[in-house]
């Protein structure tokens, strides 16, 4: 299993200019990328729309071809919007990067286990029917720092499966420490970033 | 023996006319029993890129972020697809102020007797209960309301919707 932290300090670490689009875990300001960007410019947390954030994503990589985009998705936010991985692969972006944090609950709820976590749902077979180009899998993060350059070097739309320890929170949501930047804030600040590449 | 004829009123070519009038780049949508003749006109437009999704909910997700990568982008629906797309329409264009406009058929409506569509019946009191404008066309003669609603919606930085309250002729 790969620490959430560690996970998203790998990705962050090789994007290069891309734009990375999380959500829950993955996009959590204390223990997600917010916690450890170094690019914030091209940070676009999505929360506000259930299992939305690999939609946005797609649309981005759509519009800006040159560039990469990379997901960082949920494995309940995805069950919630299972048909976005045949949108995707619809459309198929070369540049497009689906990375699931599997970590089999609903985290950000409490733990609650996730339909299919108990071992019957097969992300990676998902993806692959689904039509994805590629398809990768870590379950630590000694393989996903040194697995992540052939990741990157893939033609899209690529899809890698991460094995990630829950960030379990029960802090009642008006007392969890927020984002510094709103979402109307970061969908201006990465518009504006990209206003004149497409 | 009687023959049936069935009279369109607002034919594709103007819809996408305004399409290409507002610079239109993406047309994400799923398809509805209303829209066949359009769809073939869409897919004969070199300007149109179509974006077909498997949910509603899907289609203002992927506007946003064409939006955020510097596209044009429109989403057409039905109207039940609103109802289903809720929180999108919630979470994205109104959370965001995303100028997006939504071009949505308008299942049920009819200027004359009853509405037993419940789609009918509930759409523009949910448009009104999110503060969504909305614009109604069914003649090629309204066709112009459509470049009303994206002037609004990019002045406004709101979701406008255009409830298309006809079918498409061939």
């Amino acid at each position: 299993m790969i620490n959430n932290t560690d996970a998203v300090r790998v990705i962050d670490s090789n994007r290069e200019d891309a734009v990375v689009v999380p959500t829950m875990n993955a996009g959590n300001v204390r223990f997600g990328l917010p916690s450890v960007t170094t690019n914030q410019n091209l940070d676009l947390p999505i929360s506000g729309a259930m299992g939305k954030a690999s939609n946005v994503g797609l649309g981005i990589a759509l519009a800006q071809p040159g560039r990469k985009v990379m997901v960082l998705d949920g494995d309940g936010s995805l069950l919630m919007n299972l048909g976005a991985l045949v949108t995707t692969s619809t459309k198929a972006p070369k540049n497009f990067y689906h990375f699931l944090f599997n970590n089999g609950v609903y985290a950000v709820t409490g733990g609650q286990p996730i339909p299919g976590s108990d071992g019957v749902t097969n992300w990676e077979e998902i993806a692959r029917g689904a039509g994805y180009a590629a398809v990768f899998s870590f379950d630590n993060l000694e393989d996903f720092t040194t697995g992540i350059s052939e990741v990157l070097a893939a033609e899209g739309p690529v899809f890698i499966h991460l094995a990630v320890e829950p960030e379990i929170e029960n802090t009642p949501v008006q007392f969890r420490t927020r984002a510094s930047r709103t979402a109307q804030q970061a969908y201006e600040e990465v518009t504006a970033a990209l206003a004149g590449d497409n | 023996m009687t023959t049936e004829v069935y009279e369109s009123v607002l034919h594709p070519q103007s819809l996408v006319a305004e399409l290409k009038k507002n610079s239109v780049s993406h047309v994400v949508w799923l398809p509805d029993s209303e829209t066949n003749f359009l769809y073939n006109m869409m897919m004969e437009e070199p300007t149109l890129d179509l974006i077909p999704v498997c949910r509603e909910g899907e289609t203002m997700a992927v506007a946003a972020g064409l939006w955020v990568g510097g596209a044009n982008p429109v989403v057409l629906i039905q109207n039940t697809g609103v109802f289903e797309a809720g929180d999108s329409i919630r979470g994205l264009c109104l959370d965001l102020n995303q100028p997006l406009v939504m071009l949505v058929g308008y299942r049920g409506w009819t200027r004359r007797g009853p509405t037993p569509d419940s789609a009918g019946r509930f759409i523009e009191h949910i448009l009104h209960a999110w503060g969504i404008n909305y614009y109604l066309v069914e003649t090629d003669d309204d066709a112009d309301r459509i470049s009303i609603a994206f002037e609004e919606s990019q002045r406004l930085n709101r979701p406008v919707a255009v409830l298309i309250g006809t079918e498409f002729g061939a």
